[in-house]
């Protein structure tokens, strides 16, 4: 789950890391007053909540001389489309002379299996070109969990960041603080960027990027709660609650498959017999006939999709659960698009008797099914 | 003839009570594994189906059936704390069906089975099987045969897919291994490649990856250097949105490495043949046999 940068600042505050203030406005009038209380008649900028990257370069992130001048940012910003995603609220916080940028991240890393500590001098919004051309300037360093970020490998990369004694061992605290927010909150992913100085050589974290690990939130309810449902796309906030995970694609043929790997390999034999998939959809293991409702709910919503394709293998997944969803989601809202169904596994026979009973044909294989819908969603009948 | 579990494996079931737990407990017991002993904490003296003894703790059920194999079905909220305990109770191999365990709990979780010598396979797998001999976890037994071909994967259901290919085209399997799709999971494609290289029950290896990380080129490292068996790769999610980016931090890490296209450029170098879809795993065994 991603927090917004707000969100994520105000954690970073909690936990002692410098964060200018700052505070969230969702109206051109709350973000006037906000800019008075903070701006003390000075530059304020106005930022984006929006999980998107490149904010700024979309119109997302603007600087303001005066109240007056926030409040019409604010009223530019939002309700803006960036990537797809409605900026429903704004940051309005002081404008901050920046001596220099810097980046620090930690990540949760899968070859070392260590939370990974990152820190660049050359921070700022082309960090990720950094580590392309020059390597070099990333340092980095796999932390050992049963003993947590050491204060002498912190201030050693404190000194990769600041000749400065004082600022290398402020940023070592902060790095610190942040390995601490990762443990506190269940993060796979912590970053500042940039941890600023400022001309009179205090380090304050000036936007912060937070990502929860989702199964962290059955036990921190607290974070949980942070979840902005109307940041995210409607369809995968329907699907999460129907227990499915949903991504929506640009392509015809509509997928609902069983197991994210199936799925995955589902949607490339459909571009590999020349189709393009609507959408990744898993129902997940122990699916129950109302999940495989919601998954046709969710796929036929979409305009693009030409014709509709499962792909079933039975193992925990029952077959005949799967059929019966297929059953029910028709009588409920008639199909205007048609439907290509394959299953094998486990109560494949009682499925195929479920669907053959309901006008529906099954087929066992599976390039077969995916050949069939990808000609269906041409408007060629198989 | 096959590689991590055979007929001597002496299984434990964590969570045997339980709705996934008994329901697959009943499974392995009818493919014909040993399962010697349930642990579900408070019910310790009960029979399971009236033939497997349940045991309150992990220690107590090593010390009166003597098993060497534990697999784990309970709640994700309790796993990590499944995998400490049968580690602690000297079991050398756990298969951790349960998926959802948090990734920071897998970084304590990690060494410290390691540190005992247990070898840890999962979380968020199906398991593994040798067919004929024993089943540990939820892989379908009637769509495996006994055969000499390894198979070690990522997936769930897509690894069903590739072994009911084998099957049904005469290509039976020595063993099995899904080793699990979360980021930190106990047993690699290295573990799993190495054994199946040294197993004499072993022709070839199909090697089943997906997008993310960079398991797969490390595995291809291993082929070209330590494998003289013929290799098949898959990819799943070449046509998978590049989308969920996880900050800079996830793109600096590890660069482009992580797409379909980039691990299967990575397989084809160690000199594996790469399938386009899993139909193609037949032929190319073909080729290469």
């Amino acid at each position: 789950m991603n927090l917004h940068e707000y969100q994520a600042r105000d954690i970073l505050r909690r936990h002692g890391v410098p964060v200018p203030p700052g505070d969230v406005a969702s109206t051109p009038a709350e973000a006037q007053a906000i800019a008075e209380r903070l701006g003390g008649g000075g530059k304020v900028v106005v930022k984006a909540q929006v999980h998107a990257g490149g904010r700024g370069k979309a119109g997302g992130v603007k600087v303001a001389a005066s109240a007056t001048e926030a409040a019409a940012h604010a009223q530019a910003i939002l309700g803006m489309v960036i990537k797809g995603l409605t900026v429903r609220q704004v940051l309005i916080a002081p404008a901050v002379t920046i001596a220099s940028e810097s980046y620090v991240g930690i990540i949760v890393d899968r070859a070392s299996q260590r939370p990974v500590l990152m820190v660049s001098p050359a921070g700022g919004i082309d960090i990720e070109e950094v580590a392309a051309k020059t390597p070099e300037k990333i340092h980095r360093l796999a932390v050992d969990p049963r003993y947590g970020l050491l204060p002498h490998q912190a201030l050693g990369l404190g000194f990769a960041l600041y000749k400065d004694v004082a600022q290398a061992r402020a940023a070592a605290e902060i790095m610190q603080k942040l390995y601490a927010v990762v443990y506190a909150v269940g993060a796979s992913l912590a970053e500042i960027n940039p941890l600023v100085t400022t001309p009179d050589g205090t380090v304050q974290a000036l936007d912060a990027k937070i990502v929860v690990d989702d199964n962290e939130l059955d036990r921190r309810p607290e974070i949980a709660a942070l979840r902005d449902a109307s940041a995210e796309a409607p369809a995968e906030v329907e699907a999460r609650e129907a227990g499915l995970t949903f991504i929506k694609l640009d392509g015809a043929v509509g997928c609902c498959v069983n197991g994210a790997g199936l799925a995955m390999a589902t949607m490339d034999l459909v571009k590999y017999y020349g189709g393009a998939p609507a959408n990744f959809l898993d129902i997940g293991g122990s699916s129950n006939p109302q999940k495989v409702v919601s998954a046709l709910r969710i796929i036929t919503a979409d305009p693009n999709v030409k014709a509709i394709l499962f792909n079933i293998f039975g193992g925990i997944t029952r077959c005949d659960d799967v059929a019966n969803g297929i059953v029910q989601a028709t009588r409920q809202f008639p199909l205007k698009v048609p439907i290509v169904i394959r299953l094998t596994g486990t109560n494949e026979r009682e499925a195929v008797q479920i669907l053959t009973q309901a006008g529906f044909t099954a087929l066992t294989d599976m390039d077969e099914a995916v050949k069939q819908a990808v000609a269906q969603a041409r408007g060629k009948g198989a | 003839m096959s590689v991590f579990i055979d007929r001597s494996t002496r299984l434990v079931v964590q969570g045997i009570t339980g709705r996934d737990g008994s329901f697959h407990a009943k499974q392995m017991i009818s493919y014909g594994t040993k399962v010697v002993a349930g642990v579900t904490p408070g019910k310790g003296g009960q029979l399971f189906e009236g033939v497997v003894p349940v045991f309150n703790t992990v220690a107590e059920a090593v010390r009166a059936a003597q098993p060497n194999a534990a697999v784990i079905y309970v709640p994700a909220a309790v796993a990590a704390s499944a995998i400490f305990e049968a580690a602690d109770a000297g079991i050398g191999l756990i298969v951790c069906i349960t998926e959802g365990i948090p990734v920071l709990d897998m970084t304590r979780v990690l060494p410290y089975v390691s540190e005992r010598g247990a070898r840890l396979l999962g979380p968020n797998c199906p398991g593994l099987i040798s067919p004929e001999q024993s089943k540990v976890g939820i892989i379908p037994g009637n769509i495996c045969k006994p055969g000499r071909i390894g198979v070690v994967s990522r997936s769930g259901t897509l690894t069903y897919e590739i072994i009911h290919q084998l099957s049904s085209h005469g290509f039976g399997q020595s063993t099995c291994v899904g080793i699990g799709g979360d980021p930190l999971i106990g047993t690699t494609f290295i573990h799993c490649l190495s054994a199946f290289q040294a197993d004499e029950g072993t022709d070839a290896i199909v090697l089943i990856g997906e997008i993310g990380g960079t398991d797969e080129q490390q595995a291809a490292e291993f082929v070209a250097h330590g494998v003289t068996k013929p290799v098949i790769g898959f990819i799943a999610g070449q046509t998978a949105p590049p989308g969920r980016r996880m900050g800079h931090a996830g793109a600096i890490i590890s660069g482009s490495s992580g797409t379909a296209a980039d691990k299967m450029a990575a397989l084809e170098r160690a000199g594996i043949s790469v399938m386009k879809r899993p139909a193609d795993v037949v032929p190319l065994l073909r080729e290469r046999l």
